[in-house]
């Protein structure tokens, strides 16, 4: 049985400093609450991985919290780039971030090959990029039994995945559909796991597509209303379009950008 | 929309159009088509809305076959899993759909390109550690490159974009020229056409050379020349692309519309 948590509680208890941490979601279900929550914890050089990193990690990023980051996308969807990572990047501000870089099917892979308990995936990529000539975790494996040449990736394991999803029972079975990206990979791979949910019901209705992830594979289960905020659920919110706009007028400058985390992020109370 | 019927030219367009429309174009009905936001999108989606209304649209976000009735705002658009024949996880597009080579087209933009038709979406400038510009990098590009049957890219035709050689190789188009994708292996096609807001681009028969086979209305071979970073080859049956019809234009007109108010 998973634990029914406080979103603080949840952070506090399973993200330290230093961890290797994912907060996955593609474009849908982004756990944006959790993500601001490791911020006002202050959590210090985690290693955040995500195939697409975007606006929370931006944020995150730009206040300090990562030192690495493995992804395989990092941008602001259908708007442009992510300017505290570019600044992260090329400016080394406010610290050094090192980059392990894939293309997406590298990383879906490396999740894959997480959730399979095994210790490599193996696909069909990368060939002819420069993509393997900068991280030791891309190689080359002969087939046993062609000899075909193929690309190996090692299991992605994060010491803990963070998702939204659209509800849980309260013994934290969880229930997300949509565009579920590679959610249920991510907290498979993990160590610990964390999902935030749009409510806790009493009993789980049955859903076309849903993907159930039981409890007894769910670390903590915290509800939090709107947590995927401005990203969308689902059945419960659409995306914010306005605010990804406006993302990039607030993140360009750093001194616009502290202002907006301290007053939207930092001195914003958790509610319960 | 009866697009395509209909040849009467409109009067008044911009290269940016000019461009989606020669990109839809391209798309035949009844093919699968992997489309990334931006350009893409909407050239798959103009397609859709005139001579293709079979296509099958795949976004690496999980939707296969999206049939959107406005313009998505990102490849996670929940109105692309609402209208898809199916919604599966990421690892399974890449896996069970794009790599064994079940996808016609795959629809690709760049920050720089060279003459072999490579792509560079990761870093310019500087060294991979230090660039001048860092870009946000693969996503589903390699891939895409390597496995669909053939590639189209869109790409606005400037001396920065068109370089003699990119600063970084994040997908593969004809590599070092002949012969080197079979030998890494890439069983697609590698990209077919070029397209551009001056014209179209296609790779030499021999030397895979991209070389300008077709000028939009109005550019000219000097201006291509101009806006290209290396000595651009021309064909000798070098044509004029049609400009957008009225049926064209009103249907790409009608889907931007979709978009107002939205990034």
């Amino acid at each position: 049985m998973a634990n029914i948590v406080s979103l603080s509680e949840g952070i506090a208890e399973l993200v330290h400093d230093g961890d290797v941490v994912a907060l996955e979601g593609f474009t849908h279900l982004i756990p944006f609450a959790a993500g601001h929550e490791i911020i006002r914890q202050g959590r210090r050089d985690l290693t955040l991985v995500r195939m697409t990193p975007d606006v929370i990690y931006d944020q995150l990023i730009g206040m300090g919290c990562a030192n690495r980051l493995v992804f395989s996308w990092g941008g602001n969807p259908g708007v442009g780039s992510l300017h505290r990572f570019r600044d992260a990047v090329q400016n080394s501000w406010p610290g050094r971030l090192d980059l392990e870089e894939h293309s997406h099917a590298g990383m879906a892979n490396r999740y894959v090959a997480g959730a399979s308990g095994l210790p490599f995936a193996v696909l069909r990529g990368y060939t002819g990029t420069d993509l393997p000539r900068h991280t030791s975790n891309i190689r080359t494996i002969s087939c046993p039994f062609t000899g075909e040449l193929l690309t190996a990736v090692p299991a992605l394991r994060p010491d803990v995945t963070v998702v939204h999803a659209q509800r849980a029972d309260r013994a934290g079975n969880v229930q997300l559909w949509g565009i579920t990206g590679v959610q249920k990979e991510a907290v498979l791979a993990a160590r610990r796991s964390l999902v935030t949910v749009e409510e806790v019901v009493d009993r789980l209705e049955p859903v076309p597509g849903q993907v159930i992830l039981p409890a007894w594979v769910v670390g903590a289960v915290a509800e939090v209303p709107g947590g995927a905020h401005p990203s969308y659920a689902q059945g419960y919110s659409v995306r914010d379009n306005n605010f990804y706009v406006g993302w990039d007028e607030i993140s360009r400058d750093r001194d616009t950008f502290r202002q907006w985390m301290e007053r939207h992020v930092l001195e914003a109370v958790e509610s319960e | 929309m009866s697009g395509g019927l209909d040849t009467t030219e409109h009067p008044d367009w911009t290269a940016d159009e000019m461009m989606t429309v020669a990109a839809a174009r391209q798309l035949r009905d009844g093919t699968s088509c992997f489309v990334g936001i931006g350009l893409p999108s909407t050239a798959a989606n103009l397609a859709r809305a005139t001579h293709a209304p079979n296509l099958m649209l795949i976004y690496e976000s999980g939707c296969l076959g999206a049939k959107p009735d406005r313009l998505p705002l990102s490849i996670g658009d929940g109105i692309l899993a609402d209208t898809a024949d199916s919604v599966v996880s990421v690892p399974e597009v890449f896996n069970y759909w794009l790599q064994p080579g079940r996808i016609d087209v795959g629809f690709l933009g760049a920050a720089q390109l060279d003459r072999l038709g490579n792509l560079n979406t990761t870093v310019i400038g500087g060294s991979y550690g230090d660039p001048k510009v860092r870009l946000p990098g693969a996503g589903g590009a390699p891939e895409i490159a390597a496995s669909c049957r053939e590639v189209i890219v869109v790409v606005r035709q400037t001396p920065r974009t068109f370089v003699g050689r990119v600063d970084f190789v994040t997908s593969v188009g004809y590599g070092r020229g002949p012969g080197d994708r079979e030998r890494l292996g890439l069983r697609g096609g590698g990209p077919r056409l070029v397209i551009t807001d001056l014209g179209v681009l296609e790779p030499d028969p021999d030397t895979l050379e991209l070389t300008l086979t077709r000028l939009h209305p109005g550019a000219t071979v000097d201006r291509a020349r101009a806006s290209t970073g290396w000595p651009l080859a021309v064909a000798d049956n070098l044509v004029t692309e049609p400009a957008p019809t009225v049926a064209e234009l009103n249907a790409l007109r009608a889907l931007s519309a979709t978009l107002e108010g939205a990034p």
